[in-house]
């Protein structure tokens, strides 16, 4: 058994499972239900001020019988009283004293308003605080949410208005709706963050009805866009997550978030760097119980790899992910396929040859029995016809000995610029031998 | 094992491949308070196992399988799932039922390929429990009650474990080496078992009870009982479950190779000998069965697999004698044909009575008799326990016998209306008798301490 337990920030959790800020988290029943399940913590559904809800809330993007491969939303921060949120925050910690508790926190960009918030979170018994800079939609058109978390000098000021204030520690939640997601996380960090988290929801529009050509959800006829997430986030997430983590200025611990579902995405992000993880949409999809399973593939992995506490696997891949220009391009791969269990649906061969390099072959034997090759010095290694297999091992990319010495882009580029600048200067460089 | 034996005797169906258990598994919804796991005499949590295998958890899911039941990797095989787990899904109604039999083999070959352990024993709590006989019921009781942390002995008269697990269900629907690992689990978790000790023969019962702080009679039934027919010492006669027990021991020196076959019984055993036999090279096999096949106890699957298998079914038809040449060999089966008399006897069951003058002969070379199993009274006389024409009486809510430190479960209490003859209700009796001693026990040693 694997030391699961986290300490994120100076927040101790007996697991890396925490739930994110949303409906999941809404109340005291439900919270103090998913510790009972066995989430080792749950940042509280967004407190602030108050709220008027649409009915018609979210929307799900179904992918074949894949249910739920997105989700969207177009809810606000909780609809509830700050006063019964913060009696029932309360309540939770005394139950539950060993379980992460995190109040998420969103008021308008003024310093009074985020030091008064941040008092009455605390003495609730808040472990640490979240704050929303993330929500994209409602809340943004009132300057608050993804409006100010957009603007770096914006995050980095209200940041600091709150660290003035806070005792416990501070994370800053940021929104991906953003081009460089760096460039938040450093103003976070700037204005004193204890920690960063990420991702929140991504603008959307899931649907449009082709009878009543409604938006998908509507409310009473109009819609306007929404938030997404679930699995189909993970990807866009982990990237940002990755970037922060490798990113030298933003030195905090990172919490991640987005399309986590099972332990293998979370065991992703905290090799990517994250600290701890947090779910919502997997949640609302199956209810609590899925983390019994999350905690019992991370310890079954954990143990499988002797790994003694889940702690050492945070960062791990994070200096393997670096820029295009630091690839090598003498490694090479190509495609195999194995024709003994090889189905002959042909789903790789056409599309290697109307999208790729057209390389794999049909042929048939003697017996007129179909199969598939793969002309390997055509084969470019980019992976398609893998990805399009329907049967896991038919085929392999494999690796050839490199014809040349490993060069990068980077290297390159270096290496052809001396070669023109001894052309230019022939003399410089025989006066620079030594 | 002999040649002719491992290449007919394979097992039928193949597991899932990856790709198809990742399919299934992702095709489960995942229910909540789902009624497949009602459906499950052992109530293992079918959709958690099956999340598991979806999230690529193999073990875990083979430990939520294990968990509620001790021999999941057989039930994975044998259980009717279509009665069971399979027939609850709620699927049936939108589409098709998830394989639930079919992941659960998934999962526990990946166990029993792995070798690992999969549960530790309880801290020892310096009590000891005696187990007669390790089929699905003794080992179910025993991987319990040493969980609960008792030092567990288990007898057992033959060489092997597993009871009809390991020699009385044919090798093409359960190899031994399923049984067996269920065995080996229960070995790495300090159970003892002690094989080739029948209890009343090798050891006195009497000391068995004296030595221990409780006794699970978990002993099942005996042999396939006499028809009560002429002719039946003849040669070509066959007891069904010693036939199938030879093919699963590799002892198998019969000669139904090219013969003419008939199967006389029409339950679980009966179709197990009747495949059986075509495998050992029959010519034609006959099930003849005295009502019809509404009133046959074999499960449809178990029905449809005959059929598949080749087998005749013969409604209607009962032996009357068997007739050998002088060489005492079977010739002749005479049959009579029978009727149902729809009103039901004390079975509950219409009652077949012969049409006189119907009697017709078959030409056979062999006759396997499959009509059920006797009753080890014997056994349960020397223990002096209440029985009931040898089905031993229990309090069904405890499993205890009239004997205070004796439990009995599986097939020795069949027949009370206790469960089903099925590995699955023998291995939830055997937890249940294990619940009930423990319980039992505890609540001893809180008085006397
Ligand atoms: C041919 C056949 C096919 C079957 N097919 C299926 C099927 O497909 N699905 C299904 O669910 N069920 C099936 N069954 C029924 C199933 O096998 C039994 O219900 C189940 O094995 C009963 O378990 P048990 O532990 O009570 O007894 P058993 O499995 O009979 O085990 C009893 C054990 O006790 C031992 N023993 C007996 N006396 C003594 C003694 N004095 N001392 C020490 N040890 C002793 C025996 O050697 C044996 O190992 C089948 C049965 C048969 C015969
Ligand atoms: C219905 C809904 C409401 C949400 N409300 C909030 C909120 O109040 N505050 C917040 O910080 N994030 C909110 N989020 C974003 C989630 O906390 C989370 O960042 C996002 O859903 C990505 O994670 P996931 O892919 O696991 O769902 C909400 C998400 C959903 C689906
Ligand atoms: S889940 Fe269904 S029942 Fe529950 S609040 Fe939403 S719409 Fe209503």
């Amino acid at each position: 058994m694997a030391d699961l337990s986290v300490d994120f920030a100076g927040i101790r959790s007996p697991n890396p499972f925490w739930l994110a800020s949303a409906p999941p988290t809404n109340t005291g029943y439900q919270v103090q239900r998913a510790f009972e399940a066995g989430w080792g913590g749950a940042v509280w559904k967004t407190l602030g001020n108050p709220v008027i809800n649409t009915t018609a809330r979210f929307a799900g993007l179904h992918l074949g019988a894949q249910r739920v491969a997105g989700f969207n939303n177009i809810e606000l921060i909780s609809d509830r009283p700050v006063e019964a949120n913060l009696r029932e925050i309360y309540e939770t910690k005394k139950r539950f004293p060993n379980h992460a508790l995190i109040v998420s926190l969103m008021v308008d960009p003024k310093r009074e308003a985020w030091h008064e918030i941040v008092k009455r979170a605390e003495a609730a018994g808040a472990d640490g605080l979240e704050l929303n800079f993330g929500c994209p939609h409602g809340m943004a058109e009132r300057g608050m949410g993804s409006a100010s978390g957009q603007v770096p000098a914006l995050v980095e000021a209200q940041t600091g208005w709150v660290k003035e204030a806070a005792r416990t520690p501070v994370i800053v939640k940021l929104t991906p709706n953003i081009t460089d997601i760096t460039s938040t996380a450093v103003a976070a960090v700037q204005g004193g963050a204890d920690a960063i988290s990420l991702i929140n929801t991504i603008n959307s529009l899931m649907g449009v009805d082709l009878d009543s050509w409604n938006t998908i959800p509507h409310v009473a006829g109009k819609g306007a866009h929404g938030g997404y997430c679930g699995p189909a986030v993970k990807p866009i997430a982990l990237n940002m997550v990755a970037e922060c983590a490798r990113h030298p200025e933003v030195n905090v611990p990172i919490s991640g978030i987005g399309g986590v579902s099972t332990w293998k995405d979370a065991a992703e992000f905290m090799l990517m760097g994250a600290a701890g993880v947090q779910v919502c949409t997997a949640a609302m999809h199956h209810g609590f119980r899925i983390v019994e399973d999350m905690i019992d593939g991370l310890n079954n992995y954990l143990d499988e790899k002797r790994i003694a506490r889940v702690s050492e696997l945070v960062g791990r891949s994070v200096g393997k992910y670096t820029n295009w220009g630091d690839l090598d391009l003498s490694y090479r791969i190509v495609a195999r396929i194995d024709n003994e269990t090889c189905i002959n649906c042909n789903k790789c061969h056409i599309a290697c040859e109307d999208t790729s390099h057209q390389c794999i072959e049909r042929h048939a034997d003697e017996e007129g029995q179909p199969f598939l090759t793969v002309r390997e010095e055509d084969c470019v290694g980019c992976n398609l016809c893998s990805i399009v297999c329907p049967v896991d091992g038919v085929i392999s990319m494999v690796e050839l000995p490199s014809e040349a010495e490993s060069m990068t882009w980077n290297e390159r580029q270096t290496a052809l610029a001396l070669l023109a600048k001894d052309r230019e200067e022939p003399s410089a460089k025989e006066v620079a031998q030594p | 094992m002999n040649d002719m034996l491992s290449r007919n005797f394979a097992e039928v169906h193949s597991g899932l491949t990856p790709t198809e258990a990742m399919d299934e598994s992702n095709r489960c919804l995942f229910c909540y308070d789902a009624p497949c796991i009602k459906a499950c005499p052992t109530g293992i949590d079918i959709p958690s196992f099956i999340r598991k295998i979806a999230t690529g958890n193999l073990k875990g899911s083979a430990r939520v399988i294990m968990e509620a039941n001790p021999v999941g990797a057989t039930c994975s095989r044998v259980c009717p799932t279509e009665q069971l787990c399979e027939g609850a899904c709620v699927l049936n109604d939108a589409s098709k039922p998830i394989l639930i039999g079919m992941l659960q083999r998934y999962a526990t070959d990946a166990a029993i390929r792995s070798g690992e352990r999969l549960f530790a024993p309880g801290p020892g709590n310096g009590l000891k429990v005696a187990v007669i006989g390790s089929g699905p019921a003794g080992l179910s009781a025993a991987r319990e009650l040493a969980r609960f942390g008792y030092a567990v002995t288990i007898y057992e008269a033959k060489e092997k474990p597993g009871g009809l697990d390991t020699y009385g269900i044919v090798s093409f629907r359960l190899p031994q080496d399923v049984s067996l690992w269920e065995a080996d689990q229960l070995r790495t978790m300090g159970v003892e078992i002690r094989t080739g000790v029948r209890v009343g023969v090798d050891l006195p019962p009497e000391k068995l009870l004296a030595e221990h702080d409780a006794v699970v009679l978990a002993v099942g039934m005996g042999r396939v009982p006499a028809l009560g027919i002429q002719g039946e010492q003849l040669k070509g006669v066959y007891d069904a479950i010693e036939l199938i027990e030879s093919t699963k021991t590799g002892i198998y020196a019969g000669d139904l190779d090219g013969a003419r076959v008939v199967v006389i019984g029409a339950g679980n055993t009966a179709i197990d000998a009747a495949t059986c036999a075509v495998r050992l090279g029959a010519e034609n096999v006959k099930i003849a069965y005295r009502r019809t096949r509404s009133e046959m106890t074999a499960y449809d699957f178990e029905y449809r697999f005959a059929k598949e298998e080749g087998v005749e079914f013969r409604w209607l038809t009962a032996p009357k004698r068997i007739i050998g040449d002088e060489s005492g060999k079977v010739t002749h089966l005479e049959c009579v044909r029978m009727k149902l008399f729809p009103e039901a006897g004390k079975d509950g069951r219409a009652v077949p009575v012969p049409i006189e003058g119907s009697e017709f002969r078959m030409e056979v070379d062999a006759v396997i008799k499959a009509i059920g199993q006797t009753r080890l009274t014997g056994l349960i006389e020397s223990y002096g326990l209440e029985h009931e024409r040898g089905v031993v009486s229990i309090d069904p809510a405890t499993y205890r016998t009239s004997h205070p430190k004796i439990y009995a479960a599986g097939d020795v209490v069949f027949g009370q209306g206790c469960g089903e003859a099925t590995v699955v209700s023998a291995a939830q009796q055997g937890k249940l008798a294990a619940y009930a001693i423990h319980r039992e026990l505890n609540q001893q040693s809180a008085e006397t301490a």
